[in-house]
C-alpha cells in the first residue's frame, strides 16, 4: 500500500504550475480531494479545468509542483502507469474505439485490470469470467441492445454513456470525468447523472461540469477555478453563497 | 468464432489442395509446372499479405519494410538448409519454416524496437529507412547475403519427417499449402487475443488505450515482432521453393507488393489480403505472359481501389451482405449488366492505348508484330489509336453515366433496408 496510508487524500495537488511556452495556464493550484467524495471543478471557459485533468492523468507533464495519488507521487509517470495505480478518466471530446463493437470497447477496458496484459496466448471468446463481467457492464450502461454495433455508429448520448462505462470498467478508485453531460438533452442528462451516481458508488469522483444543476445535484465539494487558480473550494451551499465566486463566475450565469 | 465461421476456410483449403489435379496431364503423368508454381507463389504471398495486414489493417501501422523480414527469413533458410545438408543442423525440411519464422522474429525485434517508438507518419518513415538499410546491406555483406548473385541451396537434403525428397514441385506445393494454413489459422487466432484486440484499439484511439493501462508502444512492438515472425515463415517457403534468395526478396518492390495485396484485397476483413494475394499473383503470372505492361494495370487497379473502394475487394463483397440477406440481390442484376458494356469499352480502350505505346517503345525494337484482342494491328496507321482513344473517352463518359444510375439503385436499396430495420 502507499506509504501515506489510508488517511492520505485521494489526490493531492501541491502548488502545481503549467505553462505552454510563455503562457501560464495553471498558476499554482493546491487542492486536496478526499477519498470517496464527489468533487466538481467549475469555472469559466479557458480557466484551465481540462488542463488540470490532463496534468493529473499524465497526459501533459507539469511545469512545477507535485501531484500525489493516494500518497504516491505520479507527476512524472506516463498515463498508462497512472491508470494502473487506480486513476481513470473520460474526455471532453468523446474518446472510444469507433470501429470496435460496443462489447469489444467494454471488454478492452477490462483487460488490464484482469491481468491479461499483452497476452497473445489467451483466446478472448474462451475467457468466461471476463466475458460475463463485460455483459454485466453492458447491462449497467444500458447498451445491451447495441452490443454488436460498432461504437462509432452509436448516438452521441450513447457514446458518452459507453465512455463512462469504459472509464469505470477497470475498477479504478479515482474517476475523472470531463464534462460528461456536455451536449446532452435534458432527459439524457438526467439519465447520465443517475448512471454516474450509480457507477461511481464508493469511489472518488472528480468532474469538470458546466451544467450547474448537475453540479449542485451530484457534488459533495465544489472547487472554482478561475484563470489558472482555485479561488474557492467547499460544500455546494458555501460556494453558492460566496461573494467572490459570484463575482468571478456564477454571476455570469444569471445574465 | 463458431464452427461455421471456419467453413469457408476448410473449403478454400480443400480447393487449394485439389486445384493442381485439375491441370494434371494424365497422358504424360505429370503436373502442369506453371500452375503448380503459380499456386506455390500464391501460398507464400498469402502469408506475406496476411502478416502485413497484422500491421496495416489490425494495428493501423503503415509499414514500408515488410519484405525485410520475409527476405531475411529466406536468406536464413538457405543457410539453415545448407547446414542441414552438412549434418550440422539436424532439422527436417518440414520444420525449416519455423526456423525461418524465428529469424524473421529476431530481426523484427531489433528493428521493431526502433520503429515502434513512433506511430503514424514517423513510423512509416523509419520503416522506409529500415527497408533501404537492409536492401543495401544485402548487396554489401556477401557472407550472409551473397551480394548480387544471392545465396543458393539444394532442398534435396534427404531429411524429412515423412520420407519426402521434395524433388518435385508438387511436394513443395503441399508443404507450402500446409504452412500457409498453419500460419493463416495462427494469425486468425491472434486477432482474438488480448494483444490482437488492443492492436485494434490502439489503431482506433491510442490515447484511450493508454488511459486503460496499456502502453501503445508495447502493443505496437509486440504486434510488429509477431508480424515479422509470420513474414519470415513466408520467406522460408520462398527459399525452399526457388532454392535461391537474392536481393529481390528484401527489396522495396516486394514491400510495396505486400501493401498492394493487403489493400486491394481489403485490409478491414481478415481474409481480405488472401484475395489480394491471389489476384496479384494471377496478374503477375498470367497477365505478365501476355503483356509487358502488367505492372501498369496493377498500379491503375490500386489507384482505382484507393479512390472508389477503400475497403478493397473484401469490402465490396461485404457491402452486398445486407442486400443479399434481404433477398434483394437480384435487383442489382440489371444495373450491374448495364455497367458491363461501358466498363469493357473503357478498359479495352485503356489497354489498347497502353499496349500501343508499349509496343512503340519495346515491341517494335524486338521485331515483333502487335496482336491486340486476337487481331493483328498496324501501329503506324492512325486507325487503332483513334479507335482505342474513342473507346476510352466514350466508354468512360458512358460508364460515368451508368455508375450514377447504379449509385441511385444502390442507395434506394440500402435506404429501404435501413427503413425496414428501423
Amino acid at each position: 500500500m502507499t506509504p501515506a496510508g489510508p488517511d492520505a487524500p485521494a489526490i493531492r495537488l501541491a502548488d502545481v504550475h503549467k505553462s505552454f511556452g510563455a503562457t501560464a495556464i495553471i498558476r499554482g493550484v493546491s487542492l486536496d480531494i478526499l477519498r470517496g467524495e464527489r468533487h466538481a471543478i467549475i469555472g469559466p471557459n479557458g480557466a484551465g479545468k481540462t488542463t488540470l485533468f490532463n496534468l493529473i492523468s499524465g497526459r501533459f507533464p507539469i511545469t512545477a509542483g507535485s501531484i500525489e495519488l493516494g500518497g504516491q507521487r505520479i507527476d512524472t509517470l506516463p498515463p498508462h502507469r497512472i491508470n494502473r495505480l487506480g486513476l481513470s478518466r473520460s474526455f471532453q471530446i468523446t474518446s472510444i474505439f469507433p470501429r470496435l463493437s460496443v462489447f469489444e470497447n467494454l471488454r478492452c477496458a477490462l483487460l488490464w485490470s484482469r491481468d491479461y496484459r499483452y497476452s497473445f496466448w489467451h483466446l478472448l471468446p474462451r475467457q468466461r469470467a471476463l466475458n460475463a463481467a463485460t455483459e454485466v457492464l453492458l447491462e449497467e450502461v444500458n447498451l445491451a441492445a447495441r452490443r454488436d454495433t460498432p461504437a462509432g455508429l452509436l448516438s452521441y448520448a450513447e457514446q458518452r454513456e459507453l465512455e463512462i462505462g469504459m472509464t469505470v470498467a477497470g475498477g479504478a478508485s479515482v474517476i475523472l470525468l470531463d464534462e460528461p453531460t456536455a451536449g446532452m438533452s435534458h432527459s439524457e442528462t438526467e439519465y447520465a447523472v443517475a448512471l454516474i451516481r450509480r457507477m461511481t458508488q464508493g469511489r472518488t469522483l472528480v468532474m469538470v461540469e458546466h451544467d450547474m444543476k448537475v453540479v449542485f445535484n451530484l457534488a459533495d465539494t465544489i472547487s472554482v477555478v478561475v484563470y489558472g487558480q482555485v479561488i474557492a473550494s467547499g460544500p455546494p451551499a458555501e460556494i453558492r453563497a460566496s461573494r467572490a465566486v459570484q463575482e468571478a463566475y456564477l454571476g455570469a450565469l444569471d445574465q | 468464432m463458431t464452427r461455421r465461421d471456419w467453413l469457408p476456410w476448410l473449403l478454400l483449403a480443400a480447393a487449394a489442395a485439389l486445384l493442381p489435379w485439375l491441370f494434371y496431364d494424365w497422358g504424360h503423368h505429370r503436373h502442369d509446372g506453371f500452375v503448380v508454381s503459380m499456386l506455390s507463389q500464391m501460398g507464400m504471398m498469402t502469408i506475406l499479405a496476411l502478416s502485413y495486414n497484422m500491421l496495416l489493417g489490425q494495428a493501423g501501422l503503415f509499414s514500408l519494410c515488410h519484405a525485410t523480414f520475409f527476405g531475411f527469413g529466406g536468406y536464413a533458410t538457405v543457410h539453415f538448409i545448407n547446414a542441414a545438408a552438412d549434418d550440422t543442423l539436424p532439422v527436417p525440411m518440414e520444420l525449416m519454416p519455423v526456423l525461418a519464422g524465428l529469424a524473421g522474429l529476431a530481426l523484427a525485434i531489433v528493428f521493431g524496437a526502433m520503429a515502434t517508438k513512433q506511430r503514424a507518419t514517423a513510423f512509416a518513415m523509419i520503416t522506409l529507412g529500415i527497408g533501404e538499410l537492409v536492401a543495401t546491406a544485402a548487396l554489401m555483406f556477401h557472407h550472409f547475403f551473397g551480394g548480387e548473385g544471392g545465396v543458393t541451396t539444394n532442398r534435396m537434403i534427404d531429411r524429412s519427417l515423412f520420407g519426402l525428397s521434395y524433388a518435385s514441385g508438387i511436394q513443395v506445393y503441399y508443404l507450402i499449402l500446409a504452412w500457409t494454413l498453419i500460419a493463416a489459422v495462427l494469425m486468425r487466432l491472434q486477432t482474438m487475443t488480448p494483444l490482437g484486440r488492443m492492436a485494434n484499439a490502439c489503431r482506433d484511439n491510442f490515447e484511450r488505450a493508454q488511459f486503460m493501462g496499456y502502453d501503445p508502444r508495447i502493443v505496437r512492438f509486440l504486434q510488429f515482432s509477431l508480424a515479422g515472425f509470420f513474414a519470415g515463415i513466408g520467406g522460408g517457403l520462398y527459399a525452399i521453393t526457388y532454392e535461391i534468395v537474392t536481393f529481390d526478396a528484401v527489396a522495396s518492390p516486394l514491400s510495396a507488393n505486400a501493401l498492394l495485396m493487403a489493400y486491394i484485397g481489403g485490409n478491414m476483413v481478415f481474409a481480405g489480403p488472401v484475395l489480394g494475394a491471389v489476384l496479384i499473383t494471377l496478374l503477375q503470372s498470367g497477365v505478365s505472359l501476355m503483356s509487358n505492361s502488367w505492372l501498369i494495370y496493377v498500379g491503375v487497379l490500386f489507384i482505382a481501389m484507393v479512390t472508389f473502394a477503400p475497403g478493397g475487394l473484401a469490402g465490396l463483397i461485404m457491402a452486398h451482405g445486407p442486400i443479399f440477406r434481404a433477398g434483394r440481390l437480384p435487383r442489382l442484376f440489371v444495373p450491374y449488366l448495364r455497367l458491363l458494356p461501358p466498363g469493357i469499352a473503357a478498359i479495352g480502350g485503356f489497354v489498347g492505348l497502353v499496349e500501343l505505346i508499349s509496343f512503340l517503345t519495346i515491341g517494335e525494337a524486338q521485331g515483333r508484330h502487335l496482336v491486340l484482342f486476337g487481331s493483328p494491328v498496324d501501329v503506324a496507321s492512325a486507325t487503332p489509336w483513334t479507335i482505342a482513344a474513342a473507346m476510352l473517352l466514350l466508354g468512360g463518359a458512358w460508364l460515368r453515366h451508368e455508375s450514377r444510375v447504379f449509385a441511385r439503385v444502390w442507395q434506394s436499396l440500402t435506404s429501404d433496408l435501413i427503413e425496414a430495420r428501423g
